[in-house]
């Protein structure tokens, strides 16, 4: 709560003195990290004591705000404060710097945007948090508009706010429903009511859906591909990293502590959604040719892939196998907090690409390794991360989950059982799938020759945002070594919520659920043989098969001449996934011709649900809202007309 | 007895209220118009203060003062000053013809009478057979608004339609608390004053106070 408090006033201070002290910037977003440090700081401590409750006097009168700190907010809190530590510490640097200056305004709405996910966590009664979501929501709608003169940035932001709000009236009818006749909107309450099945199903699916349209889910991700690459690279971060995560806090707040019970079919729908979720993300991630929405199509598909765990972890629970449940909740939450660490990171290590070279296509990067190291060796450790290679933490939730998955025999469906592998399957899929976009994203961009001649002159980031990505891929590497360490942190809300926690069959040093004989995973050693190879190998070409090195030029095909234009571009690389999953986009393509003296060339896939599902709705509205429109002559007496039958109809009526 | 012939006079400016009303219904001229609202306004405060006096409602006497001097004198001043201003003491064309116009009119006054039997068997006070007037009156004003095309007509309209409202509140419970009152009066004096500065603007950028003119503004 102090820190929220923090994080408001330094938002205020920065309002007011920003315009006048442009340089007060600077320890402004510092502070604001050193407080997320805090923030994490305290959660961290938290873990495993008992719920502490707080009742503040602001709000309404007779209506207090509720805060409650228990173990399930403490761990998003923990993710909320260690990443907005680092995403912060990068802004320091970013916004500080060329034309991206930053306004008050935008210091105060990125400050009140982290004070109110915090308040989101926080929030023990529907009211608080409802308060608190909305202002999360109208907070980031004008981070995502900061560059506003851009109609397509407009564009983005009114999707966003849109679908922000459908989402948020269906939370407002979910807690209409969870407080169950009560009148009572505070969260003890609604963890007492007794609920028919039937009502608990439609609280779960309004919670499905309307944090579900926060989080990303297919179908209502629309909003997500356009309005991350509209903010700029810190708020993206901070949105993508941090503030999906807090859709499914809400998710597993309803479900596991205000719902008193939990259905099996629940977890089949969300697992079902959640794998379509990542598999829809992945491949829309492989056909992207901008880094921005490249990064935010991965981000649905990390949802996806948390929502399955979740999906998975409400099967078992229904079913009464708590120690699995324990599991892949644990892959689930491990998941979240990985997602936070190196989504943040790809984000500002796309922030500092943009900032070099003023552009987000990957057509017109490359070799960019040459001339910004530190970015293009930080981001690769996020690439890695996101692809779920080991030693990094990416594997160790990816590896959680499978584990997960293949314990799925012994459950009472027979249906599930059979089905689950293929769901195993699928997830596998996509995280091979999210590796081949982390290839094309790091190989586009990074490496190759520069596309461009003027990216040779593109400037490396500078200290702070060097500072800020290497506390985020230093939390990458961590979480992905020290896995053991991390799972016991997490085994207190995993109690909670599933009455078990996690056992580890294994040692400190080695990662093993539930059984150490059927799978063990210990990555220092995995990290020191990797090593101990790489050496090895290094050695052996150096000392024995050097000196028999032959240079000569490479066969050109006769063809001499060769422009760096001439690599593998980022919608080549991708032509395979589009060729293959062609039934899920349109691809919309204009080639020049031959004898073009300026050839263009335009290329975009499209996504069918927005052309299926969306452009249909938004047609209906627009019928509608036209028909309304009817009602407005513009002549005065007709507007008396209607009060006047109105009147009439209600006289007679209530006579 | 001693409260019949005060009642019967409550009675008899009740009819001339609703006189008037379908007269400013007819009425084509706007200088005609702010007549017929002042004398309005006179049997409204007439009846407010004989209402006063038999009931020994004190209150109801500084509404009555209040009446006369907003509605009897201030405003129809002040209306007359804007028509000599504005020069728009033309003829009113209404939307529908004047017999249309009042064949309406009657079928609300039956409506309005319909409407208030219920009522006012429920309200205690000794004027309660007047409510139906009151509602009529509110009723013809709102009619009236609907079918003039100039701003003035149409203000007018809707101080009467106030008019009316304070009529039903006296009668149905002796009036609303003074407070309430001294409230209402002072939007009313406001809101024409707003209504005023309107007209100013409306013809500077309309050339007239036409209402139809202002369909332009309407979203294409």
């Amino acid at each position: 709560m102090i820190a929220a408090t923090a994080w408001l006033l330094l938002g205020v201070a920065g309002l007011i003195l920003v315009p006048r002290l442009p340089a007060i910037s600077k320890p402004v977003f510092l502070l604001g990290a050193l407080v997320g440090v805090l923030v994490g700081a305290t959660a961290l401590g938290f873990l495993g004591a008992p719920a502490e409750t707080a009742v503040l006097v602001i709000g309404l009168p007779d209506l207090p705000f509720h805060l409650r700190l228990d173990n399930l907010t403490a761990i998003f809190t923990l993710i909320l404060g260690f990443a907005s530590a680092g995403i912060s510490l990068y802004a320091t640097g970013y916004f500080h710097s060329g034309h991206d200056r930053p306004s008050g305004l935008l210091c105060l709405e990125y400050h009140l945007f982290l004070g109110s996910m915090l308040m989101v966590l926080l929030a023990d009664d529907a009211y608080a948090f409802m308060v608190a979501w909305e202002l999360m929501a109208l907070s980031s709608y004008f981070l995502v508009t900061t560059d506003h003169a851009i109609p397509e940035i407009r564009r983005a932001g009114f999707l966003y706010l849109l679908m922000a709000h459908v989402g948020a009236v269906s939370l407002l009818l979910c807690f209409g429903v969870l407080q169950g006749g009560h009148g009572a909107y505070t969260f003890a309450y609604m963890r007492q009511a007794q609920m028919t099945p039937y009502w608990a199903s439609i609280a779960f699916l309004l919670a499905l859906f309307g944090f579900g349209a926060k989080a990303g889910l297919v179908p209502v991700h629309v909003w997500l591909p356009e309005a991350h690459p509209a903010a700029p690279s810190p708020v993206s971060a901070l949105m993508s990293g941090i503030m999906l995560k807090t859709a499914i806090y809400g998710l597993l707040r309803v479900t596991f502590d205000l719902l008193h019970l939990q259905i099996s079919w629940w977890g089949s729908l969300t697992l079902a959604l959640g794998l379509i979720t990542a598999l829809y993300g992945v491949i829309f991630a492989a056909v992207q040719s901008d880094m921005k929405r490249l990064l935010a199509w991965s981000s649905i598909e990390n949802i996806g892939i948390i929502l399955a765990g979740f999906g998975l972890t409400v099967i078992f629970s229904a079913d009464g196998k708590g120690m699995l449940a324990a599991l892949a909740l644990t892959a689930t939450l491990y998941h979240a907090v990985n997602h936070a660490f190196f989504k943040g990171l790809l984000f500002v290590g796309t922030g500092s690409v943009l900032h070099a070279t003023g552009t987000r296509q990957m057509g017109g990067l490359g070799g960019l390794i040459r001339t910004m190291p530190w970015t293009a060796w930080l981001t690769l450790i996020g690439a890695l991360a996101i692809a779920g290679l080991p030693p990094l933490n990416g594997f160790v939730s990816e590896w959680l989950l499978l584990q997960a998955f293949l314990l799925t025999p012994g459950l009472h469906q027979n249906y599930l059982n059979m089905v689950i592998p293929v769901a195993a399957a699928s997830v596998a899929l996509a995280a091979a799938l999210a590796a081949y976009v982390m290839v094309k994203f790091y190989g586009v961009v990074f490496l190759g020759q520069p596309r461009d001649p003027s990216l040779k002159d593109a400037h490396e980031a500078g200290w702070l945002q060097r500072l800020g990505m290497i506390w985020l891929a230093l939390g990458c590497i961590l979480l992905g070594l020290l896995p053991t360490q991390f799972i016991g942190w997490m085994a207190p809300t995993v109690k909670q919520l599933t009455g078990q926690s996690l056992v580890n069959d294994g040692s400190w040093l080695m990662l093993a659920p539930v059984n150490a004989e059927r799978a063990s995973y210990s990555p220092l050693i995995f990290l020191a043989v990797v090593l101990v190879a790489l050496a090895l190998t290094f050695l052996f070409v150096r000392k024995v098969y050097h000196g028999r090195v032959r240079r000569a030029d490479p066969w050109d095909c006769g063809f001499p001449e060769q422009t760096p234009r001439m690599q593998d571009s980022a919608e080549g690389f991708g032509q395979p996934i589009r060729q293959i999953f062609q039934a899920f986009m349109r691809v919309e393509r204009e080639t020049p011709t031959p004898f073009d003296r300026t050839p263009h060339y335009h290329g975009a896939s499209v996504d069918k649900i927005w052309t299926l599902l969306y452009l249909p709705i938004a047609r209906v509205a627009g019928w509608l809202s036209e028909q309304a429109g009817r009602l407005q002559h513009g002549r005065i007496q007709w507007y008396l007309i209607y009060s006047f039958a109105t009147l009439i109809f209600l006289l007679v009526f209530t006579q | 007895m001693a409260t019949t012939y005060p009642l019967q006079i409550v009675n008899l400016l009740a009819a001339i209220l609703l006189l008037i009303s379908f007269a400013m219904l007819s009425q084509r001229r706007v200088v005609g118009l702010v007549t017929l609202f002042a004398w309005q306004g006179a049997a409204l405060a007439s009846s407010t203060a004989i209402i006063a006096w038999s009931t020994g409602q004190h209150h109801l006497y500084y509404s009555a003062g209040l009446t006369l001097l907003l509605k009897v004198i201030a405003m129809p001043w002040f209306f007359y000053r804007l028509v000599r201003k504005l020069d728009i003491n033309r003829d009113v064309e209404p939307m529908l013809n004047n017999t249309a116009t009042m064949l309406i009119g009657i079928a609300l006054v039956i409506f309005a009478f319909n409407l208030a039997l219920p009522i006012s068997q429920m309200a205690g006070t000794v004027t309660r057979s007047t409510l139906g007037v009151a509602m009529a009156c509110v009723l013809l004003a709102f009619l009236m608004m609907i079918t003039r095309t100039k701003a003035l007509p149409q203000v007018i309209g809707f101080l009467a339609m106030e008019n009316g409202l304070f009529f039903a509140a006296t009668s149905a419970t002796y009036g609303m608390p003074l407070v309430v009152e001294l409230g209402v009066a002072l939007d009313v004096l406001v809101g024409v004053f707003v209504l005023g500065i309107f007209f100013f603007q409306i013809r500077e950028t309309f050339d007239s106070l036409d209402l139809k003119h202002m369909e332009k503004l309407r979203e294409k």
